[in-house]
């Protein structure tokens, strides 16, 4: 048991685990989000709610980091195991006569995920760190009394360029959820009479959650 | 028709290789594909050059010896059959085939498009069996009930012929869909529940030391297998050895 994660079976039942995980997140987050789009007030409270209870800042956060950084490096460790499987190409190959662009390229998708993380991370998660554990600040409020989750939310879609970036970003989610939502299923050896519904909830996992979050970008954005 | 062939040229396996180009005319469109490779060996040997090494037995799409890459794909342009199946009616007048040898690590080329797929047979010896007594009271498989369905899933596992065409169609050569086969076929059935668990750790453990890659569920081995060996056995394949380990 000890050795799973040596054995090449072991390593993708762990990336899948970690992608279940990880779309259970974005699933949460969406959520969140799209209170923003509906009321300002319950957006604040429950902001506040989950950047102040005890269980969601030292449990799941850090497993939901972990979460994310192990997945990255599993990624990574098998991108380079399985260039590694094939020291030289062909000179010929026609990738689309049998599989989908997105299943043969989750590594780039998955890269443009990570620098739009960095850039999430810059936006929004370091404030935040820096707000309530280095200033000590943990009320959440603005100086006028008011929560300042929304306000934040608002000002960050301001600049068109960051919206466009967003944007993209939520592309590229899309693109890496299409293949990885069934994918995660096929890889835990769930293949069997509810199969076709999977990849078929999976196609609408993968398309709704990024194209709601590119909705929520351009509502801000046009709403400020 | 008249073709222009790109065939990967390759005098041993220290040779560095490349691709070299043919003509070759008066192609039939009834002709299978080895049958075009024959008369251009044959043109090659009346012009006193070598002729091009390709791997090939029965000819009836059984033997799993041919494994050609043929324009990007492996047994060519046609589905669920081999290279020797595969006939010439599938390209046009004057098109330009690429022909190149199924490309793995695990699968090094030995000369010009034959490579050494005996990865796979030391897969097989470290686990793809079942033990019985053959000492003259063997009892016959039919008296043991199986259930119609796995019987057939069984079967379909069983027609993989292990020519290799999942690894080289696998952006990332990995042997999952044949190892997936192998060890649905014994898992299904009664018989191989005994040696179950040995059966696919060492197997999966073989597989990774001859350098195969992680399958990340593309399918292309699925679409590509002469035999229509289905992605289901890949997931039987996850669940048993996830199961092994467990129970390990």
């Amino acid at each position: 048991m000890s050795g799973i994660l040596n054995s090449s079976i072991g390593r993708k039942f762990a990336m899948a685990l970690s992608a279940f995980f990880l779309m259970v997140f974005l699933l949460q987050h969406f959520t969140i989000n799209l209170l923003s789009v509906i009321s300002e007030d319950t957006f604040n409270n429950v902001s506040h709610f989950m950047g102040t209870f005890w269980l969601v800042q030292y449990v799941l956060q850090p497993v939901l980091i972990f979460g994310v950084i192990f997945h990255f490096i599993m990624g990574f460790v098998l991108e380079v195991r399985n260039r590694n499987a094939r020291q030289i190409s062909y000179a010929k190959n026609n990738g689309n006569a049998n599989s989908t662009w997105m299943s043969r390229n989750m590594i780039w998708s998955g890269l443009a995920i990570l620098a739009f993380i960095g850039l999430h991370f810059y936006d929004f998660w370091l404030p935040e760190i820096n707000t309530k554990f280095i200033e000590g600040d943990m009320s959440g409020l603005l100086p006028n009394g008011e929560y300042r989750y929304f306000e934040e939310l608002q000002h960050k879609f301001v600049d068109v360029w960051r919206v466009v970036l967003y944007c993209i970003a939520f592309v590229f989610l899309a693109l890496h959820l299409l293949h990885g939502f069934s994918s995660a299923f096929q890889s835990t050896g769930a293949n069997n009479k509810y199969t076709k519904g999977l990849q078929g909830f999976g196609k609408a996992y993968a398309i709704i959650i990024p194209l709601g979050f590119v909705f929520i970008a351009l509502f801000h954005y046009f709403n400020h | 028709m008249n073709l222009t062939l790109k065939i990967w040229r390759q005098k041993n396996a220290n040779d560095k290789g490349k691709m070299v180009d043919y003509q070759i005319g008066d192609i039939s469109g009834d002709m299978s594909f080895l049958e075009m490779l024959d008369l251009l060996n044959d043109q090659l040997i009346n012009k006193g050059e070598e002729p091009v090494a390709f791997d090939h037995d029965c000819r009836e799409g059984i033997c799993g010896m041919c494994s050609l890459y043929i324009n990007g794909e492996a047994h060519g342009p046609d589905r669920g059959v081999t290279t020797c199946q595969l006939h010439m009616r599938m390209f046009k007048d004057g098109e330009t085939i690429f022909i190149e040898p199924f490309r793995a690590k695990a699968f090094p080329v030995i000369k010009d498009l034959v490579v050494d797929r005996s990865a796979f047979d030391r897969i097989q010896h470290a686990g793809g069996f079942i033990s019985v007594n053959t000492s003259g009271n063997t009892i016959d498989a039919n008296t043991i009930p199986v259930n119609k369905h796995d019987a057939d899933d069984a079967f379909s596992a069983a027609t993989c012929i292990g020519c290799g065409a999942c690894v080289a169609s696998c952006k990332n050569s990995s042997a999952m869909l044949y190892l997936g086969a192998k060890i649905s076929q014994f898992a299904l059935l009664p018989q191989g529940k005994i040696e179950a668990t040995d059966r696919v750790l060492n197997m999966v453990k073989q597989m990774d030391e001859e350098g195969f890659g992680n399958c990340t569920n593309t399918g292309a081995c699925e679409v590509e297998c002469p035999k229509g060996i289905s992605l289901e056995n890949i997931a039987r394949l996850n669940r048993e050895y996830l199961s092994a380990t467990l129970k390990g």
